[in-house]
């Protein structure tokens, strides 16, 4: 598995590599090429040329910024599973993270890859759903903040411009009394999920749901976010009762395919399965036992 | 293009394509096999070295990637001929068959036991869990894991 | 001196220097000057008339030097070549393509991307044709014969036992089972793929063909055949099998890229490499199983069984390329009868052809024994569960007991020997079945799925003996030749071919046990048809029960010439002197001895007159029967009534492989083994869609277990040795991966055996578990 031949450029500086995707439409951007390589060696992806981040420095950051955890572009999954900020203070992107592919693809592939190649099967987007993150977008002009909920635009396909370089992702701080857990199934360490659900909650003075987010992944075209679940645990006890009503909401609102991972009846129901052990976890986290 | 890499201390230079796989420069431009290829879609880990320290799958970047940085391959592990833990530990408690998979596995664990010194079992097996192995079982490769790291725990202590 | 170590004692393996160090030297590592690359076109459809091809553009492409068609090897006759059994394979179509990813043209160019990039450039235009993708339907009278060579899709029919006697116990018996049961397809996926470098010298005429072959000798004869109406005779080509990144079945069939390879080198005359990616790997070489069966179980209703019939569709896919002894089809399924004793069995196999790649290789195991073996297994715990009997209570009542052995089965084989009911019982002791059981009682009652699952198998391995067993009419013996230098160091040279199991360092015991020489002192070099005696080389379990014992019947054939010399040395009588360890010495006076190492010297400095020169001794042995390591497996599943995720939760294995050469390699076969049989059992399965496209051409798709999937393994053994091999040996490399599968299946299907489940099909998948038990109300 060879890919075709490309040009290649390794700018030093954001306004250089804008410059190279601004007069090469047909360039790609290249991160952690964790997906995009074996795209490239199965000639499924054929970019006329590549525009190698990687030299860019200064783009490796994690910071705890003014109510944000702020993520560098080239943020390595293999940096927030070694940050005891991710661990401790966002326990769902940490076990998100470590779900990603295997050790190895974690210390190259980065977040912000993950986010832009707006593959459905990959396990942050549904992440970013539930935590309701922003992304930094930066092109000719200058910077734009988008919300996640604009960010997916179906199977591969995001709101960036061709030549707008994804620069940073925002995730809001938990408040306390928050706790979040990804639940992944996945047939052996390195798959994508047959599905993942994605939980992030705060609860208020009373022990009711103040704020959640639940993200699905690998069941519809693009991460989905289960409102109604979200709406049926929304100001309530997060009792067995609503947490049932919130997975079957997750089992009639996702929208999966069959393949080799199971049938859309078994997707729908681990679905259902999943949301509510991630939603059993998220509260106990967010109780200081989980 | 020109690429210049460090491999094992010693520099290679040589004008490759840009879409030359860093697995392949290191196997046929520096002529060193012990790095392997096991298939296309960076599952197998067979052709893991350590670049800048870090274990990195070469088969899924480009050489060019790799230009002025300093990397590890298997054929750099021994030093001054005397094999180091690792290399012990897989020749003692039988952590190799066909060899294909060990040298990444070896590269893989030898940056696992820099950041995590006394490993239980279980943190072992999620370490190597992107390196396939089709001989063992894993079962030794575990084993060869566990006394590379009381031999460096031992060489740290006395 | 190092001390020779012999039997019983884990030696380190003396191949790891090399290995531990990056320095192997593996198919791929293989370079010369000048030397081009060779890529395959492969067809997109299973099934499709080639209307044409068009070489123009991949020609025009830089670095290519040449694209081979199957138009181009037809007036070389290479467009097809004989299979191992007997059937003909398609090196390159002419004209119809049989199976998805088939070859379908060749390039060859300066370099590995030049070559792919003359592959994308190559135009073939296709008209697709309906695949036959199903065995069963390919056999019915109205569907189209997929061969236009032959007037069949059925291949052959086999058989063996009395059809009559069976069924008429089948309809008189207290209790009759019956279950179908597919195994179906896998692949090895030895982490080295498949590869070759071809290397014609045409002022010589002669071709050096290094390839990953478990077979050297074999695969020389056949090129021979294959060449032989071109000028290329066998004393004109050697083959070099080098450091094999794991085999397992997979390399031992010929596949169309290395005739290509070959034919590119002559074409060319230079030399030309071929590797095949891992994506053409899984969808085109050979695969393992695609057995449909339907067993059948006759019983008294205390649970004696009385009688067994199995009948099997065999999807062999477009040519049959098996790898089995000629006079097996089926291979050796005919140890259907397990570790049982009843008299009445009956089986019979009709191979098939379908739009599907070939093959019907092995995937670490004895011919079909795997089949066979999930088979009865599988239908014992059906037969229990009918009895409502405990399912090692059935199994040992219906055990060959010790003091029958050797017993002659009734499919017509003579077991050696075997302690079934020893191995169960240390099983159960280890992994306290009993109280296990009454863990599940107490689960079932509060709705929890435990399952306990047992297996105890019975392997057929070693092949020879060679008047029963041949490859194209080659005899299975296998060979050793040993030479003792004058300094008394060692060189072995042998007829297998090692992909891993250490045979570098067990051989080197085989010696050390046998003449006193350390194994340091010993050198063992395989795989070279130049050097090596001919022999018929490793798979299914043959290396030590043949060329095992070929060395050691070697190594006695030089004892006895060294006693003759140190009966000159010691000026004593043959029969006065006694052999310990490394020394002859005469009876009574141990200080008068002559070691080996001295006798060696001698043989080239001071031998006696009229003895020829030299110590070295060639022998190919014969097996005057085949080996039967047996096991007893004990599997604890627990399962996810949300997910219908299956977890191992402890998994014991007792296996007896006769006299242990080496511990721990012994250890080491069968913790992989075990491995190699829970990925079936759980993970690995290659599925086509419905128009005979593969779906699981890659890692991703096709799943190996990592280390995280792979239980913690609990081994141990007892040893009953096999009283016909020279030092008790049965072989042991695949034990594990045949006993494995049916011991977690049946712990699946016991977990769900009082919803009233018989059976569930391999690999036990997630989806598969929760459609159960949601059919049976249980689900989450
Ligand atoms: C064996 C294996 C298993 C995997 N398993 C999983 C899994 O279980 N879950 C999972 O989520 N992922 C998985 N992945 C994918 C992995 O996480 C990828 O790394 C990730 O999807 C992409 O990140 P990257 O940095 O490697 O991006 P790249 O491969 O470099 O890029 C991916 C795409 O995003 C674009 N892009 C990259 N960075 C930017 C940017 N900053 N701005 C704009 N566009 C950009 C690229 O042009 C390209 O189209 C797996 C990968 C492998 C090889
Ligand atoms: S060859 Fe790189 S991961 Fe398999
Ligand atoms: S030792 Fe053969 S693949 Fe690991």
């Amino acid at each position: 598995m060879i890919p075709a031949q490309f040009q290649y450029a390794a700018p030093a500086s954001i306004p250089d590599a804008l410059a190279l995707l601004q007069s090469n439409p047909d360039a790609k951007i290249l991160s952690g090429g964790q997906s995009l390589i074996p795209l490239m060696k199965f000639r499924l992806a054929q970019p006329a040329m590549i525009v190698d981040l990687n030299n860019i420095g200064g783009l490796d950051y994690l910071r705890d910024e003014g109510g944000w955890l702020k993520i560098g572009a080239l943020t390595r999954e293999s940096q927030l599973e070694d940050s005891a900020l991710v661990r401790e203070k966002y326990p769902l992107l940490y076990d998100t993270t470590l779900s990603v592919a295997d050790p190895i693809v974690r210390n190259r592939a980065t977040l912000a890859g993950n986010l832009a190649h707006a593959d459905p099967a990959n396990d942050h987007p549904a992440t970013m759903l539930a935590y309701r993150a922003q992304v930094v977008a930066t092109g000719a002009k200058g910077n734009r903040t988008i919300p996640i909920d604009d960010f997916f635009q179906g199977l591969f396909a995001t709101s960036l411009a061709s030549d707008e370089i994804l620069t940073e992702v925002q995730i809001p701080a938990p408040k306390p009394r928050s706790g979040g857990a990804y639940m992944k199934m996945e047939r052996k360490v390195g798959d994508f999920a047959t599905a993942g659900v994605a939980v992030q909650l705060t609860l208020d003075a009373a022990g009711k749901v103040e704020y959640i987010g639940i993200g699905m992944t690998n069941v519809g075209l693009q991460a989905l976010r289960a409102k109604r679940s979200e709406d049926a645990l929304l100001g309530e006890l997060p009792t067995a009762h609503f947490i049932e009503r919130a997975g079957l909401f997750a089992q009639q609102d996702c929208d999966p395919n069959a393949d080799l991972r199971g049938s859309v009846e078994y997707k729908r129901n681990l679905v259902r399965v999943l949301t509510m052990r991630a939603l059993e976890k998220a509260v106990a986290r967010a109780k200081g036992n989980g | 293009m020109n690429v210049t890499i460090n491999i094992n201390g010693k520099e290679y230079s040589d004008d490759v394509e840009p879409r030359l796989l860093l697995a392949h420069f290191i196997r046929e431009n520096a002529n060193l096999t012990g790095t392997h290829v096991g298939c296309d879609t960076t599952s197998c880990g067979a052709c893991t070295v350590l670049v800048d320290d870090v274990p990195m799958k070469s088969c899924t970047m480009f050489a060019v990637q790799a230009n002025g940085k300093t990397i590890t391959t298997v054929e750099g592990l021994a030093q001054n001929g005397k094999l180091v833990p690792i290399q012990e530990g897989f020749h003692e408690k039988h952590g190799l068959q066909c060899g294909f998979c060990t040298p990444g596995m070896m590269l893989t664990s030898v940056a696992f036991l820099k950041k995590n010194p006394h490993p239980s079992e279980q943190e072992i097996r999620w370490a190597i869990s992107g390196n396939l192995c089709r001989c063992t079982g894993y079962v030794n490769i575990v084993e060869a894991v566990k006394y590379a790291a009381e031999k460096m725990a031992e060489a740290q202590n006395g | 001196m190092a001390e020779a170590m012999g039997f019983g004692h884990s030696v380190k393996r003396k191949e790891d220097a090399r290995f531990l160090r990056g320095r192997g030297n593996y198919i791929e590592d293989i370079k010369f000057p000048g030397m081009l690359w060779l890529d395959i076109v492969r067809s997109p459809f299973a099934h499709a008339k080639i209307k044409s091809i068009n070489k123009e553009k991949a020609l025009a492409t830089p670095g290519v030097a040449a694209v081979i068609t199957g138009a181009d090897l037809v007036p070389y006759k290479l467009a097809w070549m004989p299979t191992l059994m007997s059937d003909q394979q398609m090196v390159l179509p002419v004209d119809t393509v049989m199976y998805y990813a088939q070859e379908v043209a060749a390039v060859v160019a300066t370099s590995r991307y030049a070559a792919a990039d003359g592959v994308a450039a190559v135009e073939v235009d296709y008209e697709p044709m309906t695949p036959v993708l199903d065995p069963h339907k390919a056999l019915e009278s109205t569907s189209p014969v997929i061969r236009a060579d032959k007037q069949s899709n059925r291949i052959w029919h086999w058989e063996v036992g009395n059809r009559a006697a069976v069924d008429d116990e089948l309809a008189n018996a207290d209790v009759v089972v019956a279950e179908d049961i597919y195994i179906p397809r896998i692949h090895v996926a030895s982490i080295e793929t498949c590869g070759c470098v071809a290397k014609w010298d045409p002022v010589e005429g002669h071709l050096t063909l290094y390839m990953t072959t478990q077979a050297p000798h074999a695969i020389r004869t056949v090129v021979a055949l294959v060449t032989g109406h071109l000028g290329l005779m066998e004393h004109k080509i050697r083959v070099i099998s080098p450091d094999i990144g794991g085999g397992f079945g997979g390399k031992v069939p010929v596949y169309p890229g290395y005739v290509l390879a070959t034919a590119a080198s002559v074409l060319t005359g230079a030399p030309v490499k071929w590797i095949e990616d891992r994506t053409e790997n899984l969808q085109a070489d050979s695969f393992a199983r695609d057995y449909h069966i339907h067993g059948e179980l006759a019983a008294t209703k205390d649970g004696k069984i009385t009688a067994m019939k199995m009948g099997v569709v065999a999807d062999h896919g477009a040519f049959d390329a098996a790898a089995n002894p000629s006079k097996f089809p089926a291979g050796l399924f005919s140890i259907a009868t397990g570790s049982y004793d009843f008299q009445k069995a009956f089986a019979e196999v009709d191979g098939v052809y379908t739009n599907k790649p070939p093959g019907g290789i092995a995937y670490r195991c004895s011919f079909r024994v795997t089949e066979a073996v999930h088979a009865i297994e599988r239908m014992v715990d059906v037969l229990a569960q009918k009895l409502e009997m405990d399912p090692a209570d059935l199994r040992e009542k219906n055990f060959i007991k010790p003091e029958q052995f050797p017993y002659k089965s009734a499919t017509g084989w003579e077991y050696d020997s075997g302690n079934y009911k020893g191995a169960l019982d240390k099983a159960k002791a280890m992994i306290g079945y009993d109280a296990l059981r009454q863990e599940q009682k107490e689960k079932r009652a509060k709705g929890e799925l435990m399952g306990i699952g047992i297996s105890t198998f019975t392997e057929i391995v070693g092949a020879g003996p060679s008047h029963t067993f041949d490859i194209l009419g080659i005899k299975m013996f296998d060979s050793a030749e040993i030479r003792i230098h004058p300094t008394g160091k060692v060189i072995a040279r042998l007829g297998t071919k090692s992909q891993g199991q250490g045979h570098e360092t067990t051989y080197a015991q085989i010696i050390a046990e046998e003449l006193g020489i350390p194994e340091d002192d010993v050198a063992v070099e395989e795989g070279d048809t130049d050097t090596a005696p001919y022999g018929l080389g490793t798979y299914a379990s043959r290396s030590t029960p043949t060329s095992g014992a070929a060395t050691a019947v070697a190594c006695r054939k030089i004892k006895d010439k060294a006693r003759k010399i140190a009966a000159y040395l010691l000026e004593a009588r043959e029969d006065d002197l006694e052999w310990e360890k490394g020394k002859f010495f005469v009876k009574g006076a141990p200080d008068r001895a002559k070691t080996i190492q001295e006798i060696a010297f001698a043989a080239y400095t001071n031998h006696p007159q009229g003895m020829e020169a030299g110590l070295e001794a060639v022998d190919y042995y014969d097996p005057p029967n085949l080996t039967f390591p047996f096991g007893a497996y004990i599997c604890v599943v627990d399962i996810d009534r949300g997910t219908g995720q299956v977890k191992i939760r402890r998994f014991v294995a007792v296996d007896d492989c006769g006299t242990i050469i080496n511990p721990q390699i012994v250890d080491g076969q069968i913790a992989g083994g075990l491995t190699m049989g829970m990925a079936p059992a759980l993970l690995e399965e290659i599925v086509y869609d419905e128009n005979g496209v593969n779906l699981t051409g890659s890692f991703s798709d096709y799943l190996l277990p990592t280390a995280v999937e792979t239980p913690k393994w609990e081994m141990d053994k007892t040893v009953t040795p096999s009283p016909h091999h020279p030092f008790g040996a049965k072989g042991v490399g695949e034990s594990a991966t045949v006993g494995a599968p049916p011991a977690i299946a049946n712990a699946v299907v016991d977990a769900l055996s009082h919803l009233g489940v018989t059976n569930i099909d391999i690999p036990i998948t997630p989806p598969k578990v929760w459609a159960i038990l949601k059919e049976k109300g249980v689900a989450l």
